[in-house]
């Protein structure tokens, strides 16, 4: 008898759109988060953080705080250094020369970026924490703040960490081929420079921790909003000094990540600290305005970039130039060079040019240290690559969807090598686009748009298509660079004596619908049905050490894991049912829970049976065999650094060219992500990754004054996209398996957010097209930028 | 963040509101709806000693018409006055207007007289208000007087009401049946605070602008009467001519804030095209095509 | 200053509530730490991002933006009596059908505020459901799947 590949058997779960268990508890207000959660004596952590860009703490008064109502415990960032087994330094040994300063979880002696936290205060209530942290007081002296990225590598700027020597955290190049050759046959040379505004991810549910240390067994539990939990395990155990078996984390339902959450952060330890001390719970919720100064942020990038283009469209060379803003720390355990190395690697690599080359320089700054925010660094170099081959379009007369097609990597062209140095395989660029060409309706929304034009309006239709890396692997940076960071993810399947399935995963659901799709595999895999399966998650004493959910591995990875796990549970639920069938194995199937003969559906043996005599009846079976029945596996990439994904999007705006004002009016994505376990999820991760990226595309800014102080730490000064100006978002999908697993699945998670800036880009620059010289090439793409290209003020 | 300590006393009667304010001086707030002071509080950028509730008082809620002026309770919250017929029926700019009021959880709670009261440069009825040519009812213990809205706004947060004094009415007079009003602003997201706006109130008879109040706010430290612009625009046809002339003028009437959402210049040039598309719509509406709104 | 008690009363999701506090709590704080309606969540604690949104007196306000003591005699619901209620639960049921949320933590304020807009009972646009939606922030799902659930729901209803 074969076996059938469960996604190709009819109705298989693997492919289906089903509900989230998650979704329906949600809807009732019964969604568990960790705010949810208060353990008896309960204590609140708040912080009193620096109001300057960077100044040396001179002396810190804390008596009147210590004596204020209801406060337990007033620690100094050096009180706590003494708690901690050593500072954390955020550099990786793959990025070559990089340096770091090594950072304390709060500010010992000097205060580096506005927002930076210096004091500890835990009292019985919030508010009363609150109320002692006004009574701190510290004594500061201004140091010379380094706000501007480029005026920080300049010789003469003032140096953040003088152990460093300057500011440059990183420099890089690579390359491929004869650029400059390229650029001198080249029949036209285009060079732009742009500008990215930094932005932050806002999860609604801000980042929290409720520690509870017990000191008679010394476990310390950690209930934390985290995409990452065995992470956060390692590095809160190791930099507290606490054995990593006797700590665990839970993550209860998670309100929005993006990335934020699968970083460490400084007050997190402090409050975890706080729990140890006293021996009582602490719990700490960043409020809104301290998640502004104290979440990771991203993107702030100034980029040049340079193309040749032969006179039918042909891309025959490309050069970037990227400087990175970042904070003023590199993030610990990840670094906050990540975003400048992405974005040499991914710029232009959709295309089949062969001559590229690229620098980043990441420069140091009295901020907000900046981190990994969903589709790091691929915003930045999508935007670039696409305003570019929009702009050789333009030049060499073609249409933007034709210049794309003569430059995409061909389908049939798998395994190859870009410009960069990656490999790719396993793509569908041309039939994407296609795709989308059909869903956009293109000739016909062309012509609607010249139509607009006659009367005044100006409509814009923008492209951009892009890679994505999704799922790394663990050669490429994390375990061969030295964090601690598991890029392999386990799962262990189990069945239950009732025949229920348990599904315990190393990656974690933050609302994707991990657990959900997990399910879907592994109910698919047994051959049993959705009600049967439970997907455990979020909780480092009941699962698999693991990644957990980041960079759009969850399915990718995890999905793999859980499907070979399953797989290996079926196999042994087949095993032991051949011996009490007295059948070989060869011959059953299981379908609906049972134990059939293949090829029927008449139930010989239900998994209850298996479950209750592999548990409970194991004399019925034969001495030699002793039954399992709980089946972990793990999986890794091998030979590629990424699974890597590409699509296109296509978005329609008008724009008011007397107030620069944008309304969006439809976005379009075609992407493959590999084979699709639940469509609808699937779907949904684009739309609302899509929206992500448009908040950066129009609206969402860090912006620092010259003195380093964050002027809109509000949520209602710094802009997110709300529902009136989202337009509606059409997907479409095309599936080419991975040829890294057998499940065949792809990372969907970033897409959206990767290519919705520089589509939104190009559509604004389609719709002023003609009316002036200026492009728009900055963002977030506010009025302002769009008068200024217009060129009326 | 949480809230600072504060004390906490419901007004009863408006006598009884006057009497905790000349109590606690500066340290005395009134909590109206809440939906400015409220953020502030939460933020710790307001420590009020005693925070006096006045959302009991029901004597000041509540829309009325008294002759040719509709009269408003400073309590009204602005759910009442967008649902208002007598709104919509006499006071058109200011149902134009309520729409562009932040959100729907947010004008169920917030009322007119505390939107009035703080002056929020940004705000809407502030400027409808100043178009409409309002009349302000404060209240102290001296007793009552009226302010004409001309002398109520004196610059950013700050109104001609006493620290211990209450808002207590608003008297707009009705608009008048031959003439049009437009409002217009411009915000990065619905429901924002503008970044520039207009609230033009006056006549178009023929292709002649008469008695053209244009308002701006948004742009400046407090709702503007564009003095210059209006009388540019006055015993004018609406031509391109005029607009030309008023966007001159205009420039001599504002002085725009830079902020976080645009530049002084950039202010300047959306208030100009603003005062354009106002104007085509006021003409289109006094020809009666465009509705009475 | 010492910190200021006040005794509140009020219905909450149908119970009459007696409680002594300090007067410096707001609504949501309240009904989550005083009373365990942890259905209501804090976002932003000023006003702008809707997920501690909460019905009181018929009507749906920021949470945030009102003190506990400020609902003295008044009849507070919360996602739990909304729930509860069976108010909304073709709304509820779209929601999950529709995938109409991800994290879930913007989703009982989502479903509070959209709770008054169908009861308005009206044809309504896509855009007018955007438009009526825009004050709540989420920043999971792109805002269309939402949009879908409503309008969906609304038009049931009135097919009625």
């Amino acid at each position: 008898m074969g076996f059938i590949h469960p996604y190709e058997r009819p109705n298989s779960y693997i492919g289906r759109t089903l509900p989230r268990s998650r979704a329906m508890r949600a809807v009732a207000g019964r969604g568990r988060y960790t705010d949810d959660i208060t353990l008896p004596r309960t204590l609140h952590a708040a912080f009193v953080r620096s109001p300057y860009a960077h100044a040396k703490i001179l002396n810190i008064e804390t008596a009147a705080a210590k004596a204020a109502d209801g406060v337990k415990l007033v620690m100094t960032g050096a009180e706590l250094a003494e708690m901690c087994t050593g500072p954390w330094v955020g550099t990786l040994t793959v990025f070559d020369k990089m340096k770091a300063e090594p950072q304390y979880p709060m500010a010992v002696d000097r205060a580096c970026w506005h927002g930076e936290a210096v004091v500890m205060v835990v009292a019985e209530t919030r508010a009363q924490a609150e109320d002692a942290g006004e009574l701190v007081t510290i004594d500061y002296e201004e140091l010379p703040v380094v706000i501007r990225k480029e005026k920080a590598i300049l010789p003469d700027s003032p140096v953040i960490h003088p152990n460093l020597g300057d500011n440059i955290a990183w420099e890089k190049t690579l390359g491929t081929g004869d650029v400059d050759k390229a650029f001198a046959e080249a029949d036209h040379v285009l060079e732009e420079t742009f500008e990215f505004g930094r932005h932050t991810a806002v999860s609604l549910e801000p980042r929290i921790v409720l520690a509870d240390y017990d000191p008679g067994t010394e476990h310390l539990t950690i209930h934390t909003s985290s995409q990452c939990p065995h992470m956060i395990e390692t590095v809160f155990a190791r930099t507290l000094g606490v054995p990593e078996h006797k700590v665990r984390i839970i993550a209860p339902d998670v309100g929005g990540s993006f990335g934020l959450k699968i970083h460490t952060f400084g007050d997190e330890v402090a409050a975890t600290a706080a729990a140890i001390k006293l021996a009582r719970p602490v719990k700490f919720v960043a409020d809104r305005l301290e998640s502004f100064v104290s979440d990771i942020h991203a993107r702030e990038n100034r980029v040049h970039a340079k193309i040749g283009v032969m006179n039918d469209g042909t891309l025959v060379a490309a050069e970037i130039d990227d400087l990175s803003g970042v904070g003023a720390y590199s993030q610990f355990p990840r670094t906050s060079v990540f975003e400048a190395n992405q974005i040499l690697h991914i710029t232009f690599g959709p295309y089949k040019h062969k001559n590229y080359r690229a620098k980043a320089t990441v420069a140091y700054l009295n901020a907000v240290p900046t981190s990994q925010y969903r589709a790091v660094g691929h915003p930045i170099g999508i935007t670039v690559a696409e305003h570019m081959m929009d702009w050789a379009a333009d030049v060499t007369g073609l249409d933007p969807f034709d210049i794309r097609r003569k430059n995409v990597m061909e389908d049939d062209s798998y395994p190859q090598i870009i410009g960069s140095g990656l490999p790719m395989k396993d793509l569908s660029h041309q039939a994407c686009l296609e795709k989308l060409f059909g869903l956009m309706n293109y000739e016909e929304l062309r012509a609607e748009q010249a139509e607009f034009r006659k009367k005044g309006i100006y409509r814009g239709i923008g492209l951009a298509s892009f890679i994505k890396g999704t799922a790394p692997s663990p050669v490429g940076f994390y375990g061969a660079g030295g964090a601690r960071i598991a890029a392999q993810d386990a799962t262990t399947v189990k069945l239950e004596p009732a025949g229920g399935v348990i599904v315990a995963l190393g990656v974690t659901d933050q609302g994707q619908g991990v657990d959900t799709v997990m399910e879907q595999i592994a109910a698919a895999a047994i051959g049993c049905s959705m009600d049967m399966v439970r997907a455990i998650s979020g909780d480092t004493d009941a699962t698999p050490y693991g990644g957990g959910t980041y960079a759009s591995r969850a399915t990718a990875i995890g999905g793999e894991a859980t499907y070979q796990a399953a797989l290996d549970l079926r196999r042994e639920i087949l095993h032991m049912a051949g011996i009490l069938l007295q059948t070989d194995a060869e011959e059953l199937d299981i379908v609906d829970g049972n134990v059939v003969d293949f090829g029927s559906t008449e139930a010989r043996i239900p998994l209850s049976e298996i479950g209750r005599i592999g548990h409970f009846q194991l004399g019925e079976l034969p001495n030699d065999y002793q039954p399992i029945l709980s089946h972990t596996r793990r999986y890794r990439l091998q030979d590629s650094p990424y699974i890597y994904t590409n699509g296109i999007h296509g978005a329609y705006v008008e724009v008011d060219v007397d107030t620069g004002w944008i309304k969006h009016l439809k976005h379009w994505v075609v992407e493959d992500c590999g084979r699709i376990i639940n469509p609808q999820l699937a779907d949904e991760q684009i739309r609302g990754g899509c929206v992500q990226g448009l908040g950066g595309a129009l609206y969402e800014h860090c912006i620092y004054d010259d003195a380093g102080q964050l002027q809109n730490g509000t949520m209602a000064d710094y802009v997110t996209p709300m529902a009136y100006e989202m337009p509606d978002i059409e997907v479409g999908h095309v599936e080419t398996p991975t040829s890294e697993s057998e499940l065949g699945a792809k990372g969907a998670g970033e897409s959206g957010t990767g290519a919705a800036p520089g589509v939104m880009m190009n559509a604004v620059n389609d719709a002023i097209k003609g009316l002036t010289s200026g492009r728009v090439t900055e963002q977030p793409i506010a009025p302002e930028v769009v008068l200024k290209a217009l060129g009326k003020i | 963040m949480k809230a600072p300590k504060f004390s906490y006393t419901r007004a009863t009667s408006v006598e009884h509101a006057l009497e905790l304010l000349d109590t606690h001086g500066d340290g005395g707030r009134i909590l109206a709806g809440g939906q400015s002071l409220m953020p502030t509080l939460n933020m710790r950028l307001s420590q009020p000693d005693m925070l006096i509730d006045i959302n009991g008082l029901d004597d000041l809620k509540g829309i009325s018409l008294d002759g040719d002026t509709v009269c408003i309770g400073a309590l009204t919250r602005h759910v009442e006055v967008m649902n208002s017929d007598i709104v919509a029926e006499h006071l058109p700019l200011i149902a134009e207007a309520m729409p562009y009021v932040a959100h729907v959880a947010i004008r169920n709670r917030g009322t007119i007289g505390g939107s009035v009261a703080l002056a929020d440069p940004a705000a809407e009825m502030p400027a409808c208000i100043l178009a409409l040519g309002a009349t302000l009812v404060v209240q102290g213990s001296a007793g009552k007087r009226e302010i004409p809205v001309e002398e109520f706004f004196h610059g950013l947060f700050e109104t001609a009401r006493a620290d211990n004094e209450l808002l207590v009415e608003i008297r707009i007079p009705s608009q008048k049946g031959d003439k049009v009003s437009v409002f217009l602003e411009l915000a990065r997201r619905h429901g924002d605070f503008a970044i520039a706006g207009i609230a033009a109130y006056g006549s178009v008879s023929g292709d002649t602008v008469t008695d053209m109040r244009l308002v701006y706010f948004a742009s400046e430290d407090k709702p503007t009467i564009g003095a210059n612009a209006s009388a540019a625009l006055n015993g004018k046809n609406w031509s391109d001519e005029t607009k030309e002339a008023v966007n001159t003028a205009l420039e001599s009437d504002l002085e725009p804030m830079a902020n976080l959402h645009g530049s002084a210049a950039m202010k300047m040039h959306l208030q100009k095209v603003l005062t354009g598309r106002a104007m085509d719509t006021a003409v289109v509406r006094a020809s009666g095509a465009g509705g009475a709104a | 200053m010492s910190e200021e008690m006040v005794t509140v009363n009020m219905t909450v999701n149908g119970e009459n509530v007696t409680k002594t506090i300090p007067v410096r709590t707001h609504l949501v704080d309240f009904v989550r730490t005083e009373l365990g309606f942890t259905g209501s969540h804090l976002g932003c604690e000023h006003g702008v991002c809707g997920a501690c949104s909460v019905r009181v007196d018929g009507d749906v306000v920021r949470g945030c933006l009102m003190l506990a003591a400020q609902a003295e005699g008044s009849e507070v619901v919360t996602i739990e009596g909304i729930s509860d209620s069976g108010e909304i639960s073709d709304l509820q049921d779209k929601f999950v059908e529709r995938n109409a949320l991800q994290c879930g933590f913007c989703t009982p304020g989502m479903l509070m505020t959209a709770a008054e807009l169908l009861a308005q009972k009206t044809e309504m646009s896509r855009e007018d459901i955007r438009e009526f939606m825009s004050g709540n922030y989420c920043r999971c799902t792109g805002y269309h799947a939402i949009v879908d659930a409503i309008e969906s729901v609304n038009n049931s209803r009135l097919k009625g």
